[in-house]
């Protein structure tokens, strides 16, 4: 490992825990043994193909120390309102990845459904954690996930039981409040949704106010058979700030799951989502919305593992890049042997605002069964200067114009979110990013 | 309003208006007749602001403005309008909030207040039943799927809405069928008004039965070779544009220039 990984790696490792209990033995051992393999097998570099445009060294040169508990200044739950948005239902509360109680509102919710922190779960529910979280380890083990769970000590746990529908969408709000010093934090959250269960799940990025820190955040999701999952994600980090999240899921038969991301905010952020098809006839959707501008990048791998017959899997991510911003999107589909009649289907599409924007696009359909339906297309392309013309002969000026066809590209992104509340407050998002930055569509 | 003089200009390099002097007063509907590639449509899209096209020599003032310096948008609030050949298709822009997009535009760049979508709604209902359009289609993305008689209904239900001053209808008959050229017609001819000036360009003299002109001029190569009144096209029609050859490059033409541009 080079000098400055190792620096990296001692900056933001801590003798002690500071969350509330002290860790079961089996945590011990985990966080342990995933430590020592971030030791021994170092950071990913620009050869490793999974981070070929995430790069890692300039992250390992900033001399981060690990998150405290609390923020720097005390928040209300209005601000927080007012950063991460009213959805109507259970909030959960996380500053520098601890959970803040007073910070959240815990509705009633139904009959055995479980919502909180993770480390009073860690207790609590010792032996389904264990299994999960040494399973994702040794099965996957990744630098920054490993150092997740080898730093991690906080995030949400959600367990729903069998037959059991929460109706309200559940808001993890994540949010992040560096000073001077750049602060890393490793917020971890578990979903176990039981046969048949249904919920929604919202996960909030934001910082507070500026700083540097680095938010590498890791969501285990597991879907007995037939439970049905909606996840969605806004990551709007500080602008200097660098966002690595994976999410990890695992369904079992006939279980649906959807995604939706929403990539705003960070200097640097890679949203990687990586779903496993266990059991035949599981559906999944991925949809993914992404606008970097000025020098941002926004990496979005996937992985869709087709690995039981009869499973349906379609991604639809969309990229608007302006400025010198960077857009990724690398879809990996994994057919394996066996998994007959797997319907697959990608599509990623980009619009590139100004000369010196870059989309990137990777759709790769790994296939090792016969009788499968897969399809994929990308599309990288500019705005339709006939179009802007056009508009702009009916008296509507060129900036206008060129927002309202931008606003006409992620439309189609809007409406697949089912969360009324939070569709507004993404188009609003959407809308201030656009009215916010004057140079937005100007060619350099 | 709009007096063009000795207006030349190119596309993809190409000369493609070779001279071209023109003057239309406010109330006045002008027809310029002309055979496939005489220059018509390029007239119409210089008028309007392609910046692609471009303009060698000569001038264009409207309203005693300079109007080849103005951006499309400024052409537009100034009152100029264009109905095109062929309309763009939006995907994902909604008709009718394009349409009250683009009204408000117009307002708010003339100092007016922005009409809200109620108002705005009752507004194009009312318009709507002026080119007989369907009610459906205030809901689809702009000329998305539309046929090419409903694009030219939308052009002009657009016109009716943003009411230019000079509106230049570049070749709306084409691709309608008997009953929807009446219908688009009826729908201009109600937007006739003293203040009002229509530059119609045209292939054929089929439309100009319905939108009766006050002034034809026939275009071939580039140039406005004869003006007449509306029985200008019926001879059009009769002997077709063959006896009006393409003029030679040196200005022999004088006199039929300076015809052109004269008033009645």
């Amino acid at each position: 490992m080079s000098g400055a990984a190792n620096a990296f790696l001692q900056g933001i490792s801590r003798p002690e825990s500071k969350a509330n209990g002290d860790h079961p033995s089996w945590l011990n051992s985990l966080r342990r043994s995933a430590f020592e393999w971030v030791g021994a097998h170092g950071f990913p570099t620009g050869k490793d193909e999974a981070w070929k445009y995430t790069q890692v060294a300039p992250i390992l040169e900033i001399p981060f120390a690990p998150a405290e508990p609390g923020a720097r200044r005390a928040l209300s739950p209005d601000e927080v309102i007012e950063i991460a948005g009213e959805l109507g239902g259970p909030r959960l509360v996380f500053v520098n990845g601890y959970f803040v109680p007073e910070l959240s509102a815990l509705k009633s919710l139904p009959a055995g459904v479980k919502l909180g922190s993770l480390a009073s779960a860690f207790t609590q529910e010792g032996e389904a954690l264990e299994s999960l979280l040494w399973r994702r380890f040794r099965e996957r083990p990744q630098t920054f996930t490993a150092l997740n769970a080898a730093l991690g000590e906080d995030g949400a746990f959600i367990r729903i039981p069998a037959h059991t529908s929460v109706e309200e969408p559940i808001h993890l709000v994540f949010l992040s409040d560096a000073g001077a010093t750049p602060l890393v934090s490793h917020p971890l959250s578990v979903v176990f949704a039981g046969a048949g269960s249904r919920v929604t799940i919202v996960e909030t990025h934001a910082g507070i106010a500026g700083g540097i820190y680095l938010s590498n955040a890791v969501t285990e999701i597991v879907l007995d058979d037939g439970a049905v999952v909606e996840h969605y994600k806004i990551q709007n980090e500080a602008e200097s700030a660098f966002h690595l999240a994976f999410m990890d899921v695992r369904q079992g038969r006939a279980s649906r799951f959807s995604a939706h991301s929403v990539a705003v905010g960070a200097a640097l952020a890679r949203h990687e989502v990586k779903v496993a098809l266990e059991a035949p006839e599981a559906q999944v959707v991925l949809n993914g919305l992404y606008l970097p501008r000025g020098r941002q990048l926004l990496d979005n791998p996937t992985t869709i593992e087709h690995a039981a017959p009869h499973c349906t899997s379609r991604e639809l991510y969309k990229g608007v890049v302006d400025g010198h911003g960077r857009g990724i999107f690398d879809g990996r589909v994994v057919v394996q042997p066996g998994a007959m009649k797997t319907d697959a289907s990608q599509t990623n599409k980009n619009l590139l605002l100004s000369t010196s924007a870059q989309a990137y696009t990777r759709p790769r359909l790994e296939i090792f069964a016969d009788d499968v339906k897969c399809a994929h297309g990308a599309a990288v392309g500019q705005l339709d200067d006939e179009a802007l013309y056009y508009l702009r002969t009916r008296g509507i000026p060129q900036q206008a114009a060129r927002d309202l066809l931008t606003d006409a590209f992620t439309a189609e992104m809007l409406e697949l979110i089912q969360v009324p509340p939070l569709r507004s407050r993404v188009r609003q998002m959407l809308a201030t990013r656009f009215a916010d930055c004057p140079s937005a569509g100007v060619p350099a | 309003m709009l007096e063009i003089r000795d207006l030349h200009a190119k596309v993809e390099g190409r000369e493609i208006l070779r001279g071209i002097d023109l003057r239309v007063n406010a109330g006045e509907v002008h027809a310029i007749m002309g055979p496939n590639g005489s220059g018509k449509s390029t007239l119409a899209q210089v008028l309007a602001g392609r910046d692609s096209y471009q303009v060698t020599a000569g001038e264009v003032r409207y309203e005693g403005r300079d109007l080849l310096t103005l951006a499309p948008e400024e052409r537009a609030v100034a009152g100029i309008f264009l109905s095109f050949q062929y309309p763009v298709e939006i995907p994902g822009v909604g008709n009718l909030y394009f349409m009250r997009t683009a009204l408000n535009a117009l307002r708010l760049q003339r100092g007016l207040e922005a009409i809200d979508a109620m108002d705005f709604l009752t507004l194009a209902k009312e318009k709507m039943k002026l080119v007989e359009m369907d009610p459906s289609f205030v809901n689809r993305s702009v000329n998305e799927g539309f046929s090419g008689g409903e694009k030219k209904r939308n052009e002009i239900l657009q016109m009716a809405i943003l009411e230019p001053k000079l509106a230049i209808l570049d070749e709306t008959d084409s691709g309608l069928d008997i009953d929807a050229l009446r219908t688009i017609a009826a729908g201009v001819n109600a937007l006739r008004a003293p203040d009002r000036a229509l530059l119609v360009v045209t292939h054929y003299q089929r439309l100009l039965e319905y939108i009766v002109p006050d002034h034809v001029h026939v275009m071939v190569n580039g140039r406005l070779v004869a003006s007449g009144g509306k029985d200008l096209a019926l001879e059009l029609e009769k002997r077709g544009y063959a006896g009006f050859e393409p003029q030679p490059a040196t200005p022999a033409t004088n006199a039929t220039r300076t015809a052109v541009g004269a008033r009645p």
